[in-house]
């Protein structure tokens, strides 16, 4: 076995991971209604290839990926289409999104699945095959993984595929149950993405607070030539470029791609998607998501996309008393609802009610003491503190150049900032900002081309009215010329 | 004694043959400064600084005929960028001028627009579509919300309305004493 390469920084946080890993995996209910986001993914929002009144089946697709970064939406359910609009869904703002309301019939009857061979298929018609199947990356930050199976153009070969089991967040076990349960099934999806990409080793990083997970990967692993690896317990083990470091020593370069250094990683939920997809012909229609925190009865279940936050808490015997916030994701990196009335998407990974003691208890934000804490942690090797200044002082520029967008936005800095500062908060607002200038700059730009546009065209049209105006009326032009010479000779 | 004059006249003659190449070679046509300026303005061309679009500002502000606080579009922001570029102090945005509004696209009522094109030879982005006694309608993503159609149209059918913040131009805010970090 070789070596890890610890990452520098990094927390030992509370774990809370045996309140719902105890429990396999539930099946999630099958509601009257499924609210399906449109944008359960990065990249351009699906097109809804719907519409209200339409009959739909389980599977059938009601939005289709719209250009190269994008993935397609199915049914979770049969039933009919009863509205194409905007609904709340869960994201920071609890602004509403593009959704498909379809009313479930109760049947839940399946479009007929095409499974294919991936061995005979041509790589580019399987990478075409999971963008339609909607497969994208299920950890949480869902880009489509069609994409990062295309190696073409950023490295001449990828050498080392990863597969992330690290889950290093607190609270969430979606992934240590699916490894336990369907490790079958992921080792096979990890070797329809090793089809694609073809490198020389498979490593598989799990943390190692999971003895039946590395227990299961492993017996599944046999005679694959896929290596499991322990790693420590350690947020943030389970960021991508925490865990291609850990895993191989190399280093992503700054606002760089895995790609790059000849790394592709996946979650593990992604790579039992592919395998559904592939294999079954089933679109991703649901996922895990773990309910924990101050619910009655936490656990995991595998939940249609579409069903509401609301009815899983349900599931698991609703809320205890004094829950304080409802979060989407860990405590570390997720994001607090306006309430529990939003579908579940493809990036839910996780739904924790938090009441008050589980939060850090509400603090006075005092000022920076320069104590120098944020950089011992940090993961992504910044410079937290002095980001922070420029953030605070709105000065984007030198942000920039301090490497903003090396920040994983972890929250390591955060949880150990003796003043309470909400550094992620400051760099997120910086991020957002530079991004939106950008943005504006863009429209500008196009403005100011189609204005210079606008006074060229107007400028051509009068010359070409004058030329034809002295073409129609020669007589007045001539004499007024013959006047002239006249005026000239006298 | 002669044959210093004689270097020196001999480095002075040289060095202006260099000089005089260079500036005929090199000759810098315009301004280069207008169009440093002019990227930074916001490209609305609304005219609100009193001059006929954002070239022709930039254009007086590098003559040094006007000042940088006139453009309502670009807001504080824009003054401070113009200010930077130009090495002065910001100076307050001038509130004649009109003052800072929130994002706003044109909307025509189809019912009431009676295909006059009035509006359409007032947008200074070409972003309003129609013909001659048809229907005329705003690409809304092409729209810089100058208000420059408000004013030609005969029966009023047009009017700004803000745009809508969705998922997508959603930013996190300015963190306040009251957020807290979840941990």
């Amino acid at each position: 076995m070789s070596r890890l390469f610890p990452f520098h920084g990094g927390l030992k946080t509370v774990r809370h991971k045996t309140e719902s890993n105890a429990l396999p995996i539930e099946p999630g209910p099958l509601p009257r209604r499924l609210v399906v986001p449109l944008r359960q993914h990065m990249g351009n929002v699906a097109k809804p290839s719907v519409q209200p009144g339409d009959r739909v089946l389980k599977g059938q697709m009601i939005g289709q990926a719209d250009g190269y970064i994008s993935a397609a939406v199915h049914a979770p359910s049969s039933g009919v289409v009863a509205a194409v609009e905007p609904r709340p869904v869960p994201h920071p703002s609890g602004l509403a999104d593009l959704c498909v309301i379809i009313e479930t019939d109760g049947e839940d009857r399946w479009i007929e699945r095409e499974p294919v061979d991936y061995r005979r298929l041509h790589p580019s018609d399987l990478r075409n095959a999971l963008r339609n199947a909607g497969v994208v990356g299920l950890g949480g930050a869902v880009f489509p993984s069609a994409v990062k199976l295309n190696p073409g153009g950023h490295c001449e070969r990828v050498d080392t595929l990863i597969l992330n089991g690290a889950e290093c967040e607190p609270w969430i076990t979606c992934d240590d149950r699916i490894m336990r349960e369907r490790a079958a099934e992921i080792v096979a999806g990890l070797a329809v993405m090793a089809h694609l990409l073809e490198p020389l080793k498979v490593l598989i990083g799990i943390e190692d607070d999971k003895p039946e997970a590395i227990a299961a990967m492993t017996a599944a692993c046999a005679g694959t030539g896929y290596t499991v690896r322990a790693v420590p317990t350690r947020y943030p083990s389970g960021s991508v470029k925490q865990l291609i470091f850990l895993l191989t020593g190399r280093e992503i370069p700054e606002q760089g791609l895995p790609l790059d250094i000849g790394v592709q990683c996946f979650n593990v939920a992604t790579a039992h998607a592919v395998h559904r997809a592939i294999a079954h012909g089933e679109p991703v229609l649901s996922r895990i998501v773990t309910v924990t925190g101050h619910v009655q009865r936490p656990r995991n279940i595998d939940v249609l996309l579409g069903t509401r936050f609301a009815d899983l808490i349900a599931q698991c015997g609703g809320y205890r008393d004094g829950v304080e916030r409802l979060i989407m994701g860990g405590p570390m990196m997720g994001f607090a609802l306006h309430n529990d009335d939003v579908p579940v998407t493809k990036a839910t990974n996780c739904i924790l009610a938090a009441s008050a003691e589980q939060l850090t208890p509400e603090q006075p934000v005092m000022p920076c003491i320069r104590c120098g804490a944020c950089v011992d942690v940090c993961p992504a090797n910044l410079l937290p503190q002095q980001l922070y200044w420029f953030a605070r002082a709105r000065e984007f520029d030198k942000a920039r150049d301090h490497a903003l967008f090396g920040c994983i936005e972890c929250g390591c800095c955060s949880y150990v900032c003796p003043s309470h500062i909400p550094l992620v908060q400051y760099y997120r607002y910086a991020k957002n900002e530079i991004w939106a200038r950008e943005q504006e700059k863009e429209k500008a730009e196009l403005a100011r081309q189609r204005h210079q546009a606008r006074q060229e065209r107007l400028e051509r049209e009068k010359q070409e009215r004058e030329a034809k105006l002295r073409q129609k009326a020669p007589p007045r032009a001539a004499a007024e010329t013959g006047t002239e010479t006249t005026g000239g000779a006298g | 004694m002669v044959i210093a004059i004689f270097a020196l006249g001999a480095l002075a003659g040289a060095s202006g043959l260099l000089l005089g190449f260079a500036a005929i070679r090199f000759k810098v046509e315009g301004n280069p400064m207008v169009e440093k300026i002019d990227a930074v303005l916001p490209q609305t061309q609304c005219g609100q600084c009193g001059y006929a679009g954002c070239k022709p500002y930039a254009e007086a502000i590098a003559a040094g005929e006007a000042e940088i606080n006139l453009c309502p579009p670009g807001g504080p922001n824009g003054v401070a960028a113009l200010a930077d570029l130009l090495g002065r102090d910001p100076p307050p945005l001038n509130a004649d001028d009109g003052l800072e509004k929130p994002k706003l696209v044109a909307v025509i009522d189809e019912q009431s627009c009676i295909g006059c094109t009035l509006c359409i030879q007032a947008c200074p982005v070409d972003a309003i579509l129609g013909a001659a006694k048809h229907m005329h309608t705003v690409i809304a993503r092409e729209c810089t919300g100058c208000e420059l159609c408000l004013a030609p149209c005969p029966v009023d059918c047009i009017h700004m309305t803000p745009v809508a913040e969705t998922i997508t131009t959603w930013k996190w805010a300015y963190p306040g004493a009251a957020v807290r970090a979840a941990a």
